[in-house]
């Protein structure tokens, strides 16, 4: 079995769970088998150049779900596919979180970041989920986290849901009693995530964004600069990442 | 079945694609989905004498049938190349191409000479990059300093020395020639044009470099162009390129005069392009009984 490939999938389910917020089911067995959470799907979107990178959501059986806002031309055409559709899609993508077994982390999602935390959370054996987003109309998949068994805390900048206020706040008052932290969301977000980890001694991983090309590691476009041995170098998000760990991230690169 | 193999400065290709530089890495990652001897040959990354870090992101921005990158020759070096990514590159059996690009004449010389006691089967001279600060294009623009380029990094080297040519000129066929006449064995055109894409909401520029090298369908039309005048100026091979994405792109090139071809950008959208490009070229070939693909190049008839 290739590590990655150019596989089809089903569009079988489909629903707008928030303004501009898309809820897709994608049907193919064999590329649901060896996702892992974390990992990415490149999607081909007719009329346009490049693949579109979306974060795995969910496997269940023989289904990957994607969850992703509209942003531009792309992501717009990418909504208007149809049930039963098939989507060209080059995958899985990347290195997803590395969750221990027997330990407990809190997966941090901020906005349009936290899709990808819920397979993720799945994975571990014990999960907090601390959700960050802009109001009460913008909160996604709280519902999913709950069913799969997480301790739930949330965030909205104006209050309408949960507390007021950034996801470091509650993030701050469980971070005692969890392994690791896992997080992706907004530059800003990250950072606060990943300050916050340092002074507290938990490890840190954070899923990364870049404009991507060939999404395998071969075009070196999507770059995000990085501590190495020898000093401040570029690796690559869809190789090397999307998840890196934090203490690794040359923030203001 | 025509026969698709070419033979380019003494070097046999299984057939006239080639995975274009900056594209296709060293390999293994597209080596991941289809062995590499699907292609006719690999052009790798672009090395220069020591490893570059490259330019910030963001590197890429589309572009209406096209793309914008400024990765900046971010590689690991000449040495590393060699004792590092060539071996494993030489057992693929496809052709290697290394792709040199210097700050200076001397660094083009000194990785010439390199290579040349190296497995690579050609060298690519790429002083053509848009996205350096030194160099680069600067070494491409003018008949004078290719010819003088050419001729240094000739004395330098036996292996077969291709010449990759900047679209950013007013007369191509000219500076097709100067190389020719300075001892290069083929020319490869284009690398990417110059271009720009900058977000109206904030003006700024989307890629971090400003401006970037403009590659994929858009650019084709120009490449076609450029790649029969310059057939038409000189006798060694000529590789055509520049937003080749299907069979009909293939063939049309190679009408235009091409000899070889190198794909780049749709290996983004289709990583098995190549494949489907080879089979498409294959019928053509049969339905027009012609027997093998290089009795293709040149059949042109210009008005
Ligand atoms: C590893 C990874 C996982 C992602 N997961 C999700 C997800 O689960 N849900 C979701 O809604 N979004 C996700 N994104 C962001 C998503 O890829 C972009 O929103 C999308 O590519 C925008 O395309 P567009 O044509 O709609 O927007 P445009 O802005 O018109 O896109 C123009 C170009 O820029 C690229 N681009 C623009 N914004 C981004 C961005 N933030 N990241 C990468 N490329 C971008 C596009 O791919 C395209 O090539 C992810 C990005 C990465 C890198
Ligand atoms: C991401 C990217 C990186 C590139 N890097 C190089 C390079 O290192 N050296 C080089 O000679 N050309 C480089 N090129 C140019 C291509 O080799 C080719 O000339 C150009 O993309 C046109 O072909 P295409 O439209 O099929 O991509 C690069 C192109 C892209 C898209
Ligand atoms: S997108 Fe090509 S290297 Fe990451």
């Amino acid at each position: 079995m290739k590590k990655y490939d150019v596989h089809m999938l089903e569009l079988v389910e489909k629903s707008e769970i928030a303004k501009n917020i898309f809820d897709f089911k994608l049907k193919n067995a064999q590329i649901a088998k060896i996702t892992e959470p974390g990992q990415f799907l490149h999607i081909a979107v007719p009329g346009m150049v490049l693949r579109r990178p979306i974060s795995v959501c969910d496997v269940t059986d023989d289904c990957i779900r994607i969850v992703f806002r509209i942003k531009g031309d792309g992501t717009r055409r990418l909504s208007e596919a149809k049930k039963g559709d098939m989507l060209d899609v080059l995958g899985p993508l990347g290195n997803g979180f590395d969750i221990e077994k027997g330990k407990t982390y809190a997966f941090v999602g901020g906005g349009i970041g936290v899709p990808p935390m819920l397979y993720s959370a799945k994975r571990a054996e014990k999960a907090y989920a601390v959700l960050g987003f802009a109001n009460k109309d913008a909160a996604i998949l709280c519902g999913d986290f709950k069913e799969a068994g997480c301790e739930l805390f949330i965030a909205t900048e104006d209050g309408s849901f949960g507390v007021r206020g950034f996801v470091t706040e509650p993030l701050e008052n469980i971070i005692d009693r969890v392994d690791g932290v896992c997080a992706c969301g907004p530059i800003p977000m990250l950072k606060a995530v990943a300050e916050l980890c340092r002074k507290n001694g938990k490890p840190c991983q954070v899923s990364l964004e870049e404009r991507m090309g060939c999404g395998i590691g071969a075009c070196l476009v999507c770059a995000c600069k990085t501590h190495g041995e020898n000093g401040d170098e570029y690796k690559h998000v869809c190789k090397n990442g999307p998840v890196f760990n934090a203490e690794e991230v040359a923030w203001n690169g | 079945m025509a026969d698709l193999s070419v033979k380019i400065c003494g070097v046999t290709l299984n057939n006239p694609l080639i995975a274009a530089s900056g594209t296709f890495g060293f390999g293994h990652e597209y080596g991941e989905l289809y062995p590499l001897s699907t292609l006719g040959g690999i052009s790798c990354k672009g090395i220069t004498l020591l490893p570059r870090l490259g330019n910030p992101p963001p590197r890429i921005a589309e572009g209406k049938d096209g793309i914008l990158n400024s990765v900046g020759l971010q590689n690991p070096g000449v040495d590393h190349f060699i004792n590092d990514d060539l071996p494993w590159l030489m057992r693929q059996n496809t052709a290697v191409i290394a792709n040199i690009a210097g700050n200076t004449v001397e660094e083009y010389c000194q990785m010439a000479e390199r290579l040349d006691d190296s497995g690579v089967d050609m060298i690519e001279m790429n002083i053509s990059c848009p996205n350096v600060k030194h160099g680069g294009v600067a070494f491409g623009t003018s008949c004078e300093s290719v010819g003088n380029i050419t001729k240094q990094v000739r004395a330098h080297c036996k292996k077969p020395l291709i010449v990759k040519l900047s679209p950013n000129v007013s007369d191509i066929a000219e500076i097709a020639k100067s190389a020719e006449a300075q001892g290069a064995d083929a020319v490869s055109l284009i690398n990417t044009l110059t271009g720009m894409r900058i977000d109206i909401e904030t003006a700024r520029p989307i890629l971090r470099n400003n401006t970037g090298g403009m590659s994929g369908p858009a650019v084709f039309p120009v490449a076609v162009r450029m790649v029969w005048q310059v057939k038409n100026a000189v006798s060694i091979p000529v590789i055509g390129m520049g937003g080749i994405s299907s069979w009909q792109d293939a063939a049309e090139m190679l009408i235009a005069g091409a000899d070889a071809l190198q794909i780049g950008t749709v290996l983004f959208n289709d990583p098995y392009a190549p494949i489907k490009i080879c089979k498409g070229l294959n019928d053509f070939l049969d339905k027009k009984g012609y027997k093998s693909v290089s009795e293709l190049t040149a059949t042109i008839k210009p008005w």
